[in-house]
């Protein structure tokens, strides 16, 4: 077996969800070639080469790929794809761009957001937003794959020395461009990377509450996220959203603040190791997946707990 | 410009599903049916295209059962002119939807595909990439606006970390996400006008594409149960037990 795995990245760093992508390869077993698509991303594969376990960098450099534009990217590694007998992508946004169109264009369905390696063709992925887990089986001749990163640890990011070989023959469909962007700038973690993750719900009242837990988010070097309560109220934005819609977040500890739980919301959130909810309604269904759970006025409970620790 | 919109029929959001004992799928029997959100959405933005003079006409397609109808009659209701049931018995995976609204595109011609950027039920987020990939046409998912400009449609998109933006050649394909837009209810009176518009139904045959799938479902289990802890006193006995107890902070 080959297992072409598609990098995540920002022309300048690899991005942590390729480690777990790449750990989830490992458990296919056989030899894993990551491609990095993008424009100036030779320290990026130079990175993606010293990962261990990895037997060569595919180095695809020019400004078609700049900006992960699906309609460039995606017959791309297509026509690389045909080679393997699988491609995986991280399931971020990206990801969940490029690959079903690869998927179709090699006419094979894709697998989404798997969770585990049953074996080299079968797999675990959540439906019904986490309330069913599906086992499904592929007998594609290429099998296309994202990987939810909570479902892998990821490997660790040395350890290997792979070839890195420059591809040629770039084309731009010309039938989309990049226009801009907008990043939310924090010097807070990534929701998906962070090791503590504090959220807000409707509970929080309105988007300057918010400053609550940022306080108590910087005392703990936590990322903060939100219901879609909160998203859908005009609280905060959408990028901050955990949950089915939103992002999926597996830390080492999950505070909940004035979240009453809805299932879309456990399904972003229920990985976590250790949860905590803090609520002022004792019956709501947070508490019900909350390894401690406080119930209070948030508004009293919040500022206790960042001028305690 | 001609808009077609593809809506799924789904469980409603608000059923907590449960798993068969013989782990075959998930009890659908007397559950209640609705229009997929993200699909209502997709409606939404295309009414609203027609309100501002952008679309003249809006084309709701949906592939699935018969009573997918139901959900053809809602869009009906919230502005769509008219209505096509690609009529498919069995569950199907995203590449034959894919391919069945490949063959409407083929004979309607649209200029804007609208569709949800995933189902609630399966969670693929797979139909409109992979619709797009079929037509050739350029794609911009998970939208949260969508700006008609000429020949080019500007979209901007919900990504990682915040919002890009990106032009795309008509035809094109988008797929909706939360904050495009917040759908209506249908009136009564639009509710009863809608059951005069034309819907019609053609089978995956007469569109001449197989909806076979290289997936197979082979279980469905429900997950793991996380189970409740204890709850804590006071803010004091809280830090303790994560220092002490869970050792996280």
């Amino acid at each position: 077996m080959t297992i072409l795995v598609v990098a995540e990245h920002d022309n300048h760093t690899l991005a942590a969800p390729t480690l777990n992508t790449l750990a989830a390869a490992r458990q296919i077993g056989g030899e894993v070639v990551v491609l990095v698509a993008g424009l100036d991303v030779s320290g990026v594969a130079f990175a993606a080469a010293q990962i261990a376990g990895v037997s060569k960098v595919l180095m695809a450099d020019d400004a078609a790929y700049a900006r992960q534009l699906p309609e460039n990217v995606a017959p791309l590694v297509a026509n690389l794809g045909r080679d393997f007998s699988h491609v995986l992508a991280p399931a971020t946004s990206n990801g969940k761009n490029i690959l079903p169109r690869v998927a179709a264009l090699l006419d094979v369905d894709q697998i989404s957001e798997i969770i585990s390696v049953e074996s080299a063709d079968t797999f675990k992925r959540p439906i019904y937003a986490g309330n069913a887990i599906a086992t499904v089986q592929s007998n594609a001749a290429v099998k296309v794959i994202t990987v939810r990163s909570t479902g892998f640890e990821a490997l660790p990011a040395e350890g290997g020395s792979a070839p890195i070989v420059a591809l040629a023959g770039a084309r731009d469909t010309g039938i989309s461009a990049f226009v801009g962007e907008e990043l939310a700038t924090s010097d807070r973690p990534e929701l998906t990377a962070a090791d503590i993750v504090l959220s807000g719900g409707r509970g929080m009242g309105n988007g300057d509450n918010f400053s609550h837990l940022y306080r108590l988010a910087d005392k703990l070097g936590a990322a903060v996220g939100a219901s879609r309560a909160a998203v859908d109220a005009g609280f905060v934005p959408n990028d901050m959203q955990v949950g089915q819609t939103g992002k999926i977040v597996a830390p080492q500890l999950y505070i909940a603040v004035g979240i009453s739980g809805a299932i879309q919301h456990l399904a972003g959130m229920k990985e976590s190791k250790v949860i905590v909810a803090i609520n002022k309604d004792e019956e709501a269904p947070i508490f019900q997946v909350a390894d401690y759970g406080l119930v209070g006025d948030l508004f009293d409970i919040v500022p206790a707990l960042t001028s305690t620790l | 410009m001609k808009v077609l919109v593809a809506i799924k029929r789904v469980v409603d959001y608000n059923v907590k599903v449960r798993v068969k004992a013989d782990n075959s799928g998930v009890d659908l029997a007397n559950v209640k049916m609705s229009m997929n959100p993200f699909c209502e959405i997709a409606v939404e933005e295309a009414v609203r295209l027609k309100e501002k003079g952008v679309a003249t006409e809006i084309v709701v397609v949906s592939v699935g059962p018969t009573t997918a109808q139901e959900q053809l009659r809602t869009a009906l209701a919230l502005g769509a002119d008219r209505a096509i049931l690609v009529e498919a018995a069995d569950e199907l995976n995203s590449l034959a939807v894919a391919k069945a609204l490949k063959a409407v595109v083929d004979k309607e011609q649209p200029q804007l595909v609208i569709l949800g950027k995933q189902a609630i039920d399966s969670d693929n987020n797979q139909t409109g990439q992979m619709l797009a990939a079929l037509t050739g046409y350029a794609q911009g998912t998970f939208a949260s606006n969508v700006i008609v400009a000429g020949d080019k449609l500007n979209v901007t998109r919900e990504i990682d970390g915040g919002l890009q933006t990106v032009s795309l050649n008509l035809p094109a394909i988008v797929t909706t996400d939360l904050r495009l837009n917040e759908p209506r209810y249908a009136s009564l009176p639009n509710i009863m006008k809608a059951k005069k518009k034309p819907l019609e139904t053609v089978k995956p045959d007469d569109l001449g594409v197989s909806l076979a799938s290289t997936n197979k479902t082979l279980k469905v289990e429900a997950p793991a149960a996380r189970s409740a802890g204890i709850k804590v006193k006071s803010v004091a006995e809280l830090v303790e037990k994560l220092k002490n107890e869970a050792k996280v902070i």
